[in-house]
């Protein structure tokens, strides 16, 4: 497994110690032609299995960071790595197009399929170009244009979810936020075709299930997926930000809280130590799951795909009902 | 001793005005004239100096509603509380218990059927005194049991919103429910039968970014605050002023989010000409 160059997080600090020492061992090796791979190979595997040691029991609050990682594989190194011939669609039709959420054609596995992603952006450039992954009511509506797409030529949509929300914003509101979302919520619950979602990273609040009222829900390992951010829930129920770790615990977001409440359906295991660590072996890890989902999906009819879909979410709380 | 350690305190109390505004007056929040609850009620909870929509108690509402005030109550299953287990400085059961104590009913939703203007209708309606009308697993239900039950007696199914958003309590399963409702209200919409949603003060989060915003007609009562981030997170978010009139209903009606903006006192009246309208009768 190719290692991607990592930023370590504040938590994995022993970590960071012994791929120090690993770096300093090379540049001796490096001056003094001294053989020092023994050494080396016992520090990388002591490396790897502190980093499955620690990677095994994240806290929620462990995970949020980890989900936010700047280093994550985003939407677009899905895209670049698991669609071919993809070909960027721009624009709502209405008002602008908002980068915030990428999407358009492409072929996955060799079948056309609608894609689409929300995009964080990595440096300050590709941040303010994508608006930190929060989309404004143009981006919802762009969906629901490519949806339109999907349904009229048979196409699967895929949808990756990272975002933090959807921006809270003067224009936002005048445009009709609240609109855009409750529609395109509405738009995915018509689709006629096999719909599968993965949340990525960060799975935010309404700006989320807009894009992830699907057939088939899917989490990395170590994504998170909320109804409010940790940060805002510490604001409001405790006044207090310092109680974020608290609100973390109690919200329940981690991919396997989501799935032990029958939210999600499947939780993809990320290479050790996180998919910011194995960048393309985590995308290749979803486009597994996600092709094993659109085949199961595939021989489904159009009316039944969206009846499953409606009541799958119908449901949605009802299985915790009291027996009566 | 001296006359001025002597010095006995008069004992006359000065009565605080929460107790008067408890037992019969009622101070506008908009204007601050006294409303006298009496006459309050009489006007729908509608200040008659300035024309203020106070909130009105989700059961004068539907008496309001409905002809002759005459409304029978759907009952609702009951849900498992606190599938989180969750706690912050008070346990969510807790918070429960004493809100369903106050109001003497089990969550933030009534849903109700009945007549309106002589048309067989349902109505759910949120209760925004029971922890901000926010909207969980029990008020998912009682939209999706009202939609259903308008589909199964062919009726028009109006929402009526008073909503802060999604019941954090509850996590994820309360975003869930924007999806739920919709599904529900979908259902109900394909078949051909009138939603109207009518959105009070205030609808915001996600009961505005789900049922509430997809209504066949979107009616907002005058001076509603309706959004979908609070203003409080926009103001810090952008660190500017927001502009005069900011996400109130008729702001939201300029910028083509409402069909109709109506007076309080009118609501009924204009539920019936739309349903009459729509329905053809």
């Amino acid at each position: 497994m190719e290692k991607s160059n990592t930023v370590n997080l504040d938590f994995e600090k022993t970590i960071a110690e012994v791929e120090e020492k690993i770096l300093h061992l090379k540049d001796i090796e490096l001056g003094d032609g001294v053989n020092i791979d023994g050494e080396i190979t016992r520090l990388r595997q002591k490396s790897e299995r502190l980093l499955k040691q620690l990677y095994s029991k994240l806290t929620p609050w462990q995970k949020t960071l980890v989900a936010r990682h700047p280093d994550r594989p985003h939407s677009i190194d899905y895209i670049n790595l698991l669609i071919e011939d993809f070909e960027n669609l721009s624009g709502d039709r209405c008002f602008a197009d908002d980068l915030a959420i990428i999407g358009g054609l492409g072929k996955f596995n060799g079948r056309s399929v609608v894609v689409i992603g929300q995009e964080k952006g990595r440096d300050l450039e590709t941040r303010v170009k994508h608006n930190f992954g929060m989309a404004k009511p143009e981006g919802y509506r762009k969906v629901q244009r490519l949806m339109d797409i999907a349904d009229k030529f048979n196409l699967p949509v895929i949808a990756f979810v990272d975002t933090s929300g959807a921006f809270p914003g003067v224009e936002a509101e005048e445009r009709g936020q609240a609109q855009a979302i409750a529609s395109c919520i509405e738009r995915c619950l018509k689709l006629k075709v096999p719909f599968v979602s993965v949340v990525i990273g960060e799975g935010g609040s309404g700006g989320a299930i807009a894009v992830a009222t699907a057939n088939r829900i899917i989490m990395l390992e170590h994504s998170i997926y909320s109804v409010i951010s940790p940060e805002g829930c510490a604001s409001i129920l405790w006044r207090s930000a310092d109680k974020v770790k608290e609100a973390t615990e109690a919200l329940c977001l981690t991919a396997q809280d989501l799935r032990r409440l029958g939210v999600i359906d499947e939780i993809v295991a990320e290479p050790t130590g996180g998919a910011q660590r194995h960048r393309e072996e985590a995308i290749k890890r979803v486009g597994m799951a996600v092709a094993r989902h659109l085949k199961e999906l595939e021989n489904q009819s159009g009316e039944e795909l969206k009846r499953r879909r409606t009541e799958k979410f119908l449901k949605m709380g009802r299985h915790l009902a009291k027996s009566e | 001793m001296n006359w001025i350690s002597d010095f006995v305190r008069p004992k006359i109390k000065k009565a605080s005005p929460k107790e008067l505004s408890d037992n019969l007056w009622t101070k506008c929040p908009e204007c601050g004239q006294m409303l006298f609850n009496k006459e309050l009620e009489k006007d729908f909870y509608v200040c008659s100096f300035c024309g203020h929509h106070l909130r009105l108690p989700v059961l004068k509402r539907l008496q309001m509603l409905f002809d002759d005030g005459k409304y029978r109550a759907l009952s609702l299953p009951k849900l498992q509380d606190d599938p989180l287990n969750f706690k912050d400085s008070k346990k969510y059961t807790d918070r429960l218990r004493s809100y369903r104590k106050l109001s003497g009913r089990d969550d933030a939703i009534v849903v109700a059927y009945g007549e309106i203007g002589g048309i067989k209708a349902v109505v759910a309606i949120l209760d925004f005194s029971f922890m901000g009308g926010s909207m969980g697993t029990a008020v998912g239900e009682g939209i999706v049991r009202g939609a259903e039950f308008a589909l199964k007696t062919k009726s028009p199914f109006i929402a009526i919103s008073a909503s802060g958003g999604a019941r954090m309590q509850e996590g994820i399963l309360s975003l869930m429910q924007m999806a739920r409702t919709t599904a529900a209200i979908n259902q109900l919409k394909e078949k051909g039968f009138p939603y109207i949603s009518v959105m009070t003060d205030p609808t915001t989060g996600g009961v505005s970014a789900s049922f509430a915003m997809l209504g066949d007609i979107n009616i907002a009562e005058k001076g509603s605050v309706i959004g979908f981030a609070g203003a409080r997170v926009i103001e810090q978010t952008i660190r500017e002023q927001l502009p005069e009139g900011f996400q109130k209903a008729e702001y939201l009606q300029a910028h083509g989010m409402v069909d109709i903006v109506v007076n309080r006192t009118e609501l009924r009246d204009k539920l019936i000409k739309i349903l009459k309208l729509l329905l053809n009768r």
